[in-house]
């Protein structure tokens, strides 16, 4: 009988998680094997990849990996590790190069990834074929619209089949683009956080924590002008939000907008002089997409979480975030932000001030998420006599479900539950 | 009027970092002019401009009045009960000077410490644009350059580094 680390009970309209799931080496290796080893698993974006030869240096799912375009232009992901001793072969962060070399016995590599020098190759006499010993990939390596993953487990579904209707909220980022290209702007936010990878997710959609928690932002909105609504009976948001299952374990949010948005939807923060500009953006949106998805465009926002570890948030800006486990109570983070390739000079300077008015670890909101977040992990270690984080709200809700409930947070533990039944 | 000197500067900077320890954050921006910013770029792109990378902080004015309200606020969660941080600065140096206003550098070591946990050590270098207005120096523009390759451990810039 596989063990389940959930409760959900339909009829009691109950659901209760088993907080050993956020503290336990255990779950962790088992999530190493069974999350991690078969899902499909974000890299990178082909925009930080501009010309051929460029590369980048991460690790992703606690594998260090060089994504990379070789001569050709073609991109790839290698494991950084040299084939005969296991050095990373890759040291720099980021840059371009026709070739990695590894620095202790000096096996090169060309950036398609073929064994090219040994030194003193004529040594090995029995069995040697350079042709086997090209730096090794991940079992598969695909992307939709410039998002790049991986899998590690070669019997996996076809990308696009694993993110089924998620790509309809990805289109939805991706068309803020007049040509469809959206890039990677420089500059990565990376921080630490003591808490479970997991608390990541939930914190990423959960709405419900948005009037306590991020309460000082709401007043910097307020002060900027910003017309905060009170929540009408039954809610607790200024505006009406939805959790939107996309099946797959993947889901999303999709919230009336009332934060401003670069795409295109005008506050004052953004000052007078933008308001030309952010009119002609929505012009333009309309013409290309039509009046109906440039109002779902830019006046919805919505935070996207590709089952297990990828969250676009189309919010205040947009943000590509991505997170791994460094130990059951720390996580490391990594966020970008994502903007129009053909963006003005103007345009992008707003984009990434908005950017900075709620994300990252300067930002008015997500210093905060980190504390709640490190709070809950710091309040776990009573795990063993207080077993049952409660996840019942909404449940049973008819209709639409709300993105301040936990119907969402709910697809994300029973796919991650499923995962681990089959440990 | 004559120069700015680097006493001047090394009393200025020792002044803030009293009144940033001390959490006396109103205080603070009265050493600040009406069309100040406060920056600290990425660190994978430590020379980069606001315009056009994404920053770890970029305020004007505006939003660093709006900073200092939401830090003392109680509701900032991140800053509550405050971080207790005390910091060392060095190695200062007028890197230019034009007429009022000079360039200054300097190194820093700021520890922050929050309860349940280890020290947290920020080290980089300060970049000030300084001016002078009447007798007193005022900050027109304070960029903070964090060395670490990665914000990694040190977590989140919610105080005023």
């Amino acid at each position: 009988m596989p063990r389940s680390y959930i409760v959900d009970d339909p009829e009691k309209r109950q659901f209760l998680l088993d907080r050993e799931v956020h503290v336990s080496e255990a779950v962790l290796r088992d999530e190493m094997a069974h999350i991690f080893g078969k899902c499909w698993i974000y890299v990178g974006h082909s925009s930080e990849l501009k010309k051929p030869n460029d590369f980048v240096t991460r690790k992703v799912a606690g594998r260090p990996v060089i994504f990379n375009r070789d001569m050709r232009g073609e991109i790839h992901c290698f494991l950084n590790t040299c084939r005969h001793r296991g050095a990373i072969v890759c040291t720099e962060r980021e840059g371009s190069r026709r070739a990695f070399r590894c620095v202790y016995h000096g096996w090169a590599y060309r950036n398609d990834g073929a064994l090219g020098g040994v030194p003193g190759e004529e040594a090995y006499r029995g069995e040697f074929d350079k042709s086997t010993l090209g730096l090794r990939k991940p079992a598969r390596f695909e992307s939709y619209r410039d998002f790049w993953f991986l899998n590690l487990d070669p019997d996996a579904p076809a990308l696009t089949d694993y993110l089924g209707r998620a790509t309809e909220y990805i289109d939805l980022v991706v068309d803020q683009s007049p040509s469809g290209q959206m890039e990677i702007i420089a500059g990565a936010q990376e921080y630490d956080i003591a808490a479970n990878w997991k608390l990541m997710v939930e914190n990423s959609v959960d709405d419900y924590h948005l009037p306590t928690t991020h309460a000082t932002w709401l007043n910097y909105m307020a002060n900027s002008g910003v017309k905060i609504e009170r929540p009408t009976e039954g809610r607790v948001l200024p505006t009406k939000g939805l959790a939107i299952d996309l099946g797959n374990g993947h889901f999303t949010t999709d919230n009336v907008n009332f934060r401003g948005r670069p795409v295109a939807a005008w506050i004052p923060i953004y000052g007078e002089e933008a308001k030309p500009e952010m009119a002609e953006i929505r012009r333009e949106l309309e013409a290309r997409v039509g009046p109906d998805r440039a109002r779902r465009i830019a006046e919805t926002n919505r935070n996207l979480v590709i089952f297990p570890n990828l969250v676009i948030n189309d919010g205040s800006s947009v943000t590509v975030r991505t997170f791994f486990p460094d130990g059951p109570t720390k996580m490391q983070v990594t966020a970008w932000a994502l903007g129009p390739v053909e963006e003005t000079p103007t345009a992008r300077s707003r984009r990434l001030d908005a950017f900075l008015t709620f994300y990252g670890p300067g930002g008015f909101a997500t210093p905060d998420d980190v504390e709640a977040l490190e709070l809950v992990q710091q309040g776990l270690a009573n795990w063993q006599d207080d077993r049952w984080t409660e996840m019942s709200r909404g449940m049973g809700r008819e209709g639409d479900q709300l993105n301040s409930d936990e119907h969402h947070l709910r697809i994300f533990w029973r796919k991650w539950n499923q995962l681990m039944e089959a440990v | 009027m004559a120069a700015i000197t680097r006493a001047e500067v090394e009393d200025f900077l020792y002044r803030e970092a009293a009144l940033l320890d001390e959490w006396k954050l109103e205080e603070w921006l009265g050493l600040l002019t009406d069309d100040a910013a406060y920056y600290v770029p990425p660190n994978d792109h430590p020379e980069g401009d606001h315009r056009t990378v994404l920053f770890i902080l970029a305020d004007d004015i505006v939003r660093i009045r709006e900073r200092v309200k939401r830090l003392m606020s109680p509701d900032c969660h991140a800053e509550y009960p405050h971080s207790r941080t005390r910091r060392m600065i060095s190695n200062v140096r007028i890197v230019s000077a034009e007429g009022e206003t000079v360039t200054v550098a300097a190194n820093f070591i700021c520890n922050r410490f929050r309860r349940y946990e280890r020290v947290r050590e920020y080290v980089g270098a300060y970049r000030y644009v300084l001016k002078r207005v009447g007798n007193e120096l005022r900050i027109k523009e304070r960029r903070v350059i964090i060395d670490a390759h990665e914000l990694g451990s040190l977590g989140a810039v919610s105080f005023i580094l």
